[in-house]
């Protein structure tokens, strides 16, 4: 509702008043008959009721009823357009039963309907009785159904709108009296519409105006709104404070202000004005209250207004808190950012850290859920992309047992939970006991922040568990064994033992029998060997050749079972560990000569040429003098028995080792390699037949190496058969320790 | 070997008669003046009666064993200067050591021939001093004539 529509109106409420009709009434009242005076006394009491009625809708029952009552319109229906309404509603009807009527109504958008171009163009109409479906399409839908019935339009003016349209029933012509009313109901009904229109337009226009007041003031921005030339028109109250000030208001104050108009008219300058649309811009203003610096964003518009010219809205946006917590912003950001890289290089290096432990390692959140976890875990937990569906399966369960895992923690008090998870291998299902060690890891707050649980295959210690156990029963079943056999060791040792004693009593008892046999043997051997030598002799008295040559024989055959006799006693003694060693400072080279001479007749007899070959001061030897001599005589006397034509050499010369070294080699009959350990056994001589050649025990090297032994020394032999033998005693100068 | 007197007197004591005879008949064809005993009682009693120059003591003996004897010739004045030749058939170990602890002077291991017998009685006799102070000298004892 603009202003020019309330002037148009108080023009129209000039030329037009409700008391126009009246005078003119009362003259044709003095002049009519006494049915005219009726008629005129019921057009009276008409007006009266008009006057008194001030609502349109209890006006228009009043207007039907006299209509019904004093015209005879049996039927009527009043259709009213209300302010702003783009339709005809049913203010009041007349001579209806049913209850429809007070609901009908007429669009003024359609057209079609000839109520409404009856409306538009102002003429009135006849809608006859229908009789037909044809007939009915050309008549518009109403309460008088088939019945016929006028339209007439209502309104006080030609050139206006039609306030309203009059339906009439009956198909009797349009009286003069019914004219009359319509006029009059016209008038009446132009009166009331146009003064509840007015009285509303009226009072929305100050409640439209008060509200954009409070809302433009309302709006803690400045707004304002200035001419072409940047004159102030309307402010909003944050606007007035910038830009205003009394003359009473203080010097600083006004200077502010004056300052800020400046700067505003400048910012609004003709460019801005040029500019179509709406402009940003940032403005500087003073503060007039503290005359600290105020940051504004500046929206300006330019308004066309046909009647008072274009001019200038201008929004003003405080923006200095705006720009502080920009900058704020900004710098917080900046801090975030660096924090944020700080705490990703922390956890890059935290995530290689967890990655480069080989034990699954998964970090959960106080509501159960994984956060973080490293690369074997993930292998445990997570599905591959190619993964078969029992693979997935395996992964799925997996997760369940750890969730329950993780679920019992998180409810339980614990700070720390040992445990072990029957998980699978998601490569290949096996079962795979891991052992899970799982940490709370509270806030300062004491709250739950997260848990850790380390995961630790458990199947290598299972497997060594098991290999341990294997191999301890299988030390423990050879440690059985061991014990087993050792038992039975021992029982042989014990056998041994006895059985050693038993052999050690015999070989005693042997060796006492046969010292005591040689005892026995050398009585008499003693006897025939004393008379045989006392007859050669001729102690007796002169022998005969052949009797003397008998005797030898004798004497001979004496002399070797006394060898033997003695041979065996010296084996029995050694045996018997009952050879005692007298031990004394010998000198070498009188021993040889000794050996050699006492072996002389034996010498001569055989026509060999013995050598004697002694190194030159040879230290003396700490040893069993007889026993060196025993053995060097039966070397040689060995060497003269082997040896049928050459030499036989003695040689003493030192040795290695501090070692004196007594040879006897002769150009014998020789030993054959292989046979060069034989000759030192007992009893043994190689040639065993019969018949052989050689005489002797066969004890006598046997002997001889056990004696050397005994000295500490050695007896060896070196010899080819055929081309002779030498044997050498080394013997140590120290002597036997 | 002029005078009975100059020759050794030799105490064979032997309980195996053939042998002591041997050694008597050999010895006193050696020129050496005989005694005998067959045991240890009787060696001691001869030792003192005949006072003889040496001892030829067998040591396995009835009665009286030759060590026995032995030490009691030794712990006897009148007979402890007299050398003792121990004689055995006995060789096993400790016979020769026990003989020498007993007393005896030298030992003998039978068989002996009775040439062999004679050199050892001539070298223990070389070897000890006479009872009359003075000492044998030479190869043969040769007594001076009192």
């Amino acid at each position: 509702m603009g202003v020019g529509a309330r002037r148009h109106a108080t023009k129209r409420n000039g030329s037009a008043t409700p008391y126009t009709g009246v005078p003119r009434v009362r003259v044709a009242v003095e002049e009519a008959s006494e049915e005219e005076q009726e008629q005129l006394a019921a057009r009276v009491r008409l007006l009266e009721g008009f006057v008194s009625r001030a609502e349109v809708v209890d006006c228009t029952q009043y207007a039907l009823q006299w209509a019904g009552e004093v015209l005879g319109v049996s039927q009527s229906i009043c259709l009213v357009r209300p302010a702003g309404e783009q339709a005809l509603f049913a203010a009041a009807h007349y001579g209806f039963t049913s209850s429809a009527v007070a609901t009908f109504a007429v669009s003024l958008d359609d057209w079609n309907n000839p109520l409404v171009t009856t409306f538009a163009n102002r003429k009135e109409i006849f809608f006859p009785a229908a009789h037909s479906p044809s007939d009915r399409k050309r008549r518009p839908s109403t309460p008088f159904e088939d019945a016929a019935f006028h339209v007439i339009p209502l309104g006080a003016a030609l050139a206006e709108e039609a306030l309203g349209l009059l339906l009439i029933g009956g198909s009797d012509l349009i009286s003069s009296d019914l004219h009359w009313f319509t006029s009059i109901f016209s008038q009446k009904l132009d009166q009331l519409l146009r003064t509840q229109g007015l009285v509303e337009a009226d009072r929305r226009q100050g409640r439209e105006r008060s509200l954009l007041h409070s809302i433009i003031n309302a709006v803690s921005d400045p707004i304002l709104l200035t001419d072409t030339e940047g004159r102030l028109l309307i402010a909003n109250q944050r606007a007035l404070t910038l830009f205003t000030a009394s003359e009473e208001e203080s010097e600083g104050r006004r200077g502010a202000v004056r300052m800020n108009n400046m700067l505003l008219s400048s910012a609004l300058s003709s460019k801005a004005i040029e500019e179509t649309g709406a402009t940003r811009r940032e403005l500087l203003l003073v503060n007039p209250a503290d005359g600290s610096d105020l940051v504004f964003e500046l929206l300006s518009t330019v308004t066309e207004d046909p009647r008072q010219g274009s001019g200038v809205v201008s929004i003003l946006r405080n923006v200095t808190d705006l720009r502080r917590a920009s900058e704020e912003i900004e710098e917080n950001y900046r801090k975030m950012r660096v924090a944020e890289a700080q705490s990703r290089a922390e956890s890059d290096r935290l995530n290689l850290i967890i990655d480069s432990v080989a034990d699954p390692i998964v970090v959960t959140d106080a509501s159960g859920a994984t956060s973080l976890m490293n690369e074997p875990a993930e292998r445990l937990f997570t599905i591959p992309q190619d993964a078969s569906a029992i693979e997935q399966r395996w992964v799925q369960a997996n997760d369940a047992h750890f969730s329950s895992f993780i679920a019992g923690m998180l409810v339980s008090a614990d700070q720390r939970r040992v445990g072990e998870i029957g998980l699978s291998d998601p490569r290949n299902g096996e079962p795979m006991p891991v052992e899970a060690i799982a940490g709370k890891i509270m806030s300062e707050h004491g709250e739950l922040t997260a848990v850790v649980t380390i995961l630790h295959d458990r199947r290598e210690a299972i497997e060594k568990a098991h290999l341990y156990e294997q191999l301890k029963q299988a030390s423990d079943e050879l440690e059985r064994k061991i014990q087993a056999a050792t038992a039975d060791i021992a029982q042989q040792n014990e056998l041994l033992r006895r059985q050693a004693i038993e052999l050690e009593q015999a070989s005693a008892l042997k060796s006492q029998f046969l010292a005591n046999m040689s005892h026995e043997f050398r009585t008499p051997l003693n006897a025939m060997l004393g008379y045989t030598s006392m007859l050669l002799q001729g102690v007796g008295g002169e022998v005969g050749p052949n009797v003397k040559r008998q005797l030898s024989r004798v004497e001979s055959n004496g002399r070797h079972l006394l060898t033997i006799i003695n041979e065996i006693l010296d084996i029995s003694r050694i045996e018997a560990g009952r050879m005692p060693l007298q031990l004394s400072r010998i000198k070498v080279p009188e021993l040889v000569s000794e050996v050699r001479a006492e072996l002389e007749p034996i010498i001569l007899r055989s026509k060999l040429d013995v050598k004697l070959q002694i190194e030159k001061d040879l230290p003396a030897l700490n040893t069993d003098r007889q026993k060196v001599k025993q053995i060097v005589l039966n070397l040689l006397s060995n060497a003269l028995k082997f040896t049928h034509h050459g030499s036989v050499t003695i040689s003493a010369k030192r040795g290695r080792d501090k070692t004196i070294c007594i040879s006897v080699s002769d150009t014998g009959i020789g030993i054959a390699a292989a046979d060069h350990e034989k000759i030192f056994e007992d009893f043994r001589q190689l040639d065993n037949s019969p018949t052989r050649a050689y005489g002797g025990t066969g004890l006598g090297l046997s002997i001889c190496r056990r004696l050397a032994q005994m000295l500490d020394g050695k007896l060896t032999v070196q010899s080819q058969l055929g081309k002779g033998s030498t044997f050498t005693l080394a013997l140590p100068i120290k002597g036997r320790k | 070997m002029s005078t009975k007197d100059a020759r050794p007197r030799v105490l064979i004591v032997d309980d195996y008669p053939d042998a002591r005879e041997m050694y008597s008949e050999y010895l006193q064809f050696s020129g050496f003046d005989v005694v005998e005993a067959a045991n240890g009682m009787e060696a001691l009693q001869r030792a003192v009666d005949a006072s003889p120059d040496i001892i030829l003591m067998d040591l396995s003996l009835p009665v009286m064993d030759g060590w026995e004897a032995t030490r009691r010739l030794k712990a006897d004045k009148r007979t402890a200067a007299i050398p003792v030749v121990a004689l055995t058939g006995h060789a096993l170990a400790g016979i020769s050591e026990g003989a020498r602890m007993a007393g005896c002077d030298a030992f003998v291991t039978k068989p002996c021939l009775p040439e062999d017998l004679v050199k050892e009685i001539r070298r223990v006799l070389d070897e000890t001093p006479t009872r009359k102070g003075g000492r044998r000298s030479g190869k043969y004892a040769k007594n001076t004539v009192n």
